[in-house]
């Protein structure tokens, strides 16, 4: 039985280039290196100027966190340049290292500054939160007071736990992710199994909500 | 309520693959937007986990941002 073919398609010419250059020795693999720092610090204060209103400061300051996660992501992409497949560009696989390397420098940031709530029992801000109709009164209050037992009554200590913070406090979930010593992808999960389990205790008490695109409303 | 967010919170899709698989491919779902091509055809459950994870949605902006900005970054 012959291998199953390769039907990647051929790497794009410049992330070939990239590759071999980098993969070099000499002059030629010291002058990739270079570029792709030159790269890397370009991208990342591309990036940290984006989010620079979460990061809440800005100028010398945010060139310098720019340089960090330059450094940083070029020791992860030479590290990691025998994982390139070829599946998109070099620049933008690149690219991904620096976006979520600035994601977890975000979180870590907030998460030291300290003044990030990781947890409310404000339960009045729960119509705000999920966007409930203010004009519809008697329907929202019911709603938010049905979604409210259902929080308390059927979900697990760990669900309720994550449903207050990042519904009620709005705890970004990478902060919350270093708080509980956990990580996005774990939380995301504990809250969509929440999710899942609250528009069942919903549609049990008569409220309609559509499995994947529905609306929800009394049936 | 269809479509508000409200029903958007409570809806969960079967094909959502989480955050960590989303994250896996997130190079090549943007390469494949940036290139006109649907990414939702070869990665479904990356396209159900990103209508409904906005930390993830909002890392695949800046790659795009990114590529878009190519020409000047590139040195």
């Amino acid at each position: 039985m012959s291998p199953e073919p390769d039907v990647r398609p051929p790497p794009h010419r410049d992330s070939a280039e990239w590759i071999e250059a980098l993969r070099g020795t000499g002059p030629e693999h010291d002058a990739a290196v270079s570029r792709l720092h030159a790269l890397l610090v370009r991208a990342a204060l591309a990036e940290t100027h984006r989010r620079r209103d979460r990061f809440g400061f800005a100028g010398r300051e945010l060139e310098d966190l720019a340089q960090q996660v330059a450094n940083d992501t070029a020791v992860a992409v030479l590290r990691k340049l025998d994982e390139f497949r070829g599946e998109s560009r070099f620049t933008t696989w690149v690219y991904r290292f620096v976006v979520l390397e600035v994601t977890s420098r975000l979180g870590r940031h907030l998460w030291r500054r300290g003044d990030v709530p990781l947890d409310s029992q404000d339960w009045e801000v729960l119509p705000d939160r999920l966007g409930l109709d203010p004009a519809a009164v008697v329907e929202t209050v019911e709603l938010a007071e049905h979604i409210r037992t259902a929080v308390e009554q059927d979900l697990t200590e760990h669900q309720r736990r994550i449903f207050r913070s990042l519904v009620l406090a709005r705890t970004p979930v990478d902060v919350l992710a270093l708080e509980r010593d956990s990580n996005r992808n774990a939380i995301y999960k504990t809250m969509f199994d929440a999710r899942r389990t609250l528009r069942l205790a919903l549609t049990r008490n008569g409220f309609t909500v559509g499995a994947t695109t529905g609306g929800g409303g009394r049936g | 309520m269809s479509g508000s967010p409200i029903s958007k919170f409570l809806s969960t899709d079967p094909q959502d693959v989480g955050c960590e698989e989303a994250m896996a491919v997130l190079h090549v779902y943007a390469d494949l937007l940036h290139d006109g091509v649907d990414p939702a055809q070869r990665f479904p459950g990356v396209a159900a986990h990103l209508r409904a994870c906005g930390p993830c949605e909002d890392d695949l902006e800046g790659i795009l941002a990114l590529i878009k900005d190519d020409s000047r970054l590139l040195p």
